[in-house]
């Protein structure tokens, strides 16, 4: 067999850790490097078991890694407004939404979070892969605004993400505010037993959930709490089959430096408004769509694989792929040329050698309600 | 991580076990069960397939990705696991008995004097953990 991938081995010394490293060292977690930092991909369970925690109870993730930003003054608003695709405008304090940060050339330097904290106080959430990027992006558009200051504050915060169906009664349980009054994309200050603590009903599994934003030193004791009352460790590998399952793109998967979101099913997020970069950007005409795809044959689509018509010519490439450990079908992220594009289209994924029959499907790949449990 | 004592091994991680004299019966290892996860779909050779040594001649995927199985000997496919068709899980719950891949029947039974002994394994999968 091909050997495995060489994870940490030797160069555990150069990767970064979050405060919680030690703690799925100790629960058994099987670490790799993603973005630099040491992170756990599964414990003993399993990606396939964790998978279905989430769908089923509440599953726990470390998210740490990833960047935060806090963006202060009079003049965030408008700063925010163009700086990123969705408009800030249109998020209330205590609230939060999903958007893009463009480039100059015509594509994203990444997908973010924004969080309206309070009047004049923004927490941008960015990928870990892209803190740099986005950072000197960032503040790059903030030269020519006033009264707006744009910060890293990625190591004052930790970041845990508690999703599952049962994940509200556990936490209601542990928290002062009351969460049945929370409803999705809500952001509010509570406490969890004795620690301050930042919610929001937010994440990236397609099920009910929340993010939890600590302070590092409390990281270790919050997590504990929550693994106590029943939260179960989850790791990256069920963070990412979750995530194409519930039809949600990655930065360097489905979005890139090049991607015109406009071509994608998250077009939605792109509002007509200005924005830095647009003179970048050409007239709307999409040669090639971001497509939801599923396998009807046997086989899994994985990340460069070619998509053919059913005349064996290639038309596309797979972004993402996985089986699903819900549905156990294989579904995939493509891109495609524009006449392939239509919900119902007859596609094949080339699979090692073998054209596996494929459709272009619509979001989502699953229905919560529909699931047997 | 077991590694049976009887059994002798391949570097790419693939058992090897004299069924009987000259017909050699093959899988892959605990070590490689755990690496790839839950197995979901396998690939194997055709009965009569004649193979080298050192040729991928099955397919084990998982979730996370597919790996390749090689010939651990030269010589011809005398049988192949289809339970394993529809149940490819049998690889990860018992990758020494039920989840075994492919019989082969070597070319030159003293090939397998090149494979490892247990202890020569358990040091590969040391290096590679």
């Amino acid at each position: 067999m091909d050997g495995p991938r060489k994870d940490c081995g030797g160069s555990v010394l150069h990767m970064n850790t979050t405060p919680l490293t030690h703690l799925h060292e100790q629960l058994g977690a099987r670490m790799t490097d993603f973005a630099g930092t040491s992170m756990p991909l599964q414990y003993a369970a399993g990606i396939g078991e964790e998978h279905l925690v989430v769908r089923e109870r509440a599953g726990l993730f470390d998210v740490s890694h990833m960047a935060e930003f806090r963006i202060a003054g009079s003049g965030a608003l408008p700063y925010l407004r163009y700086a990123l695709l969705n408009d800030a405008a249109k998020l209330k304090v205590g609230r939060a939404h999903y958007s893009m940060l463009p480039n100059e050339q015509g594509g994203l330097v990444d997908d973010v979070y924004l969080y309206h904290l309070a009047d004049e106080d923004w927490l941008l959430v960015a990928n870990a892969a892209n803190r740099a990027t986005a950072d000197v992006r960032l503040q790059e558009i903030a030269e020519g605004f006033e009264d707006v200051t744009v910060r890293d504050v990625s190591d004052d915060w930790a970041l845990l993400a508690l999703q599952g169906p049962a994940a509200a009664t556990l936490l209601d349980r542990l928290v002062a505010a009351d969460l049945t009054q929370m409803r999705k994309n809500d952001t509010k200050a509570t406490t969890l037993r004795d620690y301050a603590v930042r919610l929001a009903r937010t994440g990236y599994t397609g099920e009910d959930g929340f993010e939890i934003f600590t302070r590092p030193g409390d990281a270790v004791a919050v997590w504990s709490i929550l693994q106590d009352e029943g939260a179960e460790p989850c790791g990256l590998g069920a963070r990412d089959t979750l995530r194409l399952e519930a039809g949600f793109p990655l930065y360097g998967h489905e979005l890139g430096p090049d991607t015109d979101p406009r071509c994608t099913p998250f077009s939605w997020v792109v509002k007509d408004k200005p924005f830095a970069g647009q003179a970048s950007w050409p007239q709307l005409r999409c040669k090639q769509r971001l497509v939801p795809l599923r396998l009807s044959g046997r086989g899994i689509a994985r990340e460069g694989y070619q998509v053919h018509n059913t005349k064996d010519a290639v038309v596309g490439v797979v972004t993402s792929g996985t089986l699903s450990p819900l549905t156990r079908e294989a579904i995939a992220f493509a891109w495609v040329e524009a006449a392939y594009a239509e919900p119902g289209n007859a596609l094949r994924v080339l699979i090692r050698g073998n054209p596996v029959d494929a459709i272009v499907v619509d979001l989502p790949f699953f229905q919560p309600d529909a699931r047997v449990s | 991580m077991e590694i049976p004592e009887t059994l002798r091994y391949a570097r790419t991680h693939e058992w090897i076990s004299e069924l009987e004299a000259e017909l050699f019966t093959v899988g892959i290892t605990d070590f490689a069960q755990e690496q790839l996860g839950d197995v979901v779909y396998v690939e194997l050779p055709a009965v009569g397939d004649k193979v080298r040594a050192g040729d991928a001649v099955a397919v084990v995927e998982s979730v996370k990705t597919a790996s390749d199985i090689y010939a651990p000997v030269s010589g011809t496919i005398e049988a192949v696991n289809d339970a394993l068709e529809s149940a490819p899980e049998g690889i990860n719950e018992e990758p020494y008995e039920h989840g075994w891949l492919f019989r082969i029947k070597p070319d030159d039974p003293a090939e397998r004097d090149a494979l490892l002994d247990a202890d020569a394994y358990r040091a590969v999968c040391d290096e590679e953990s």
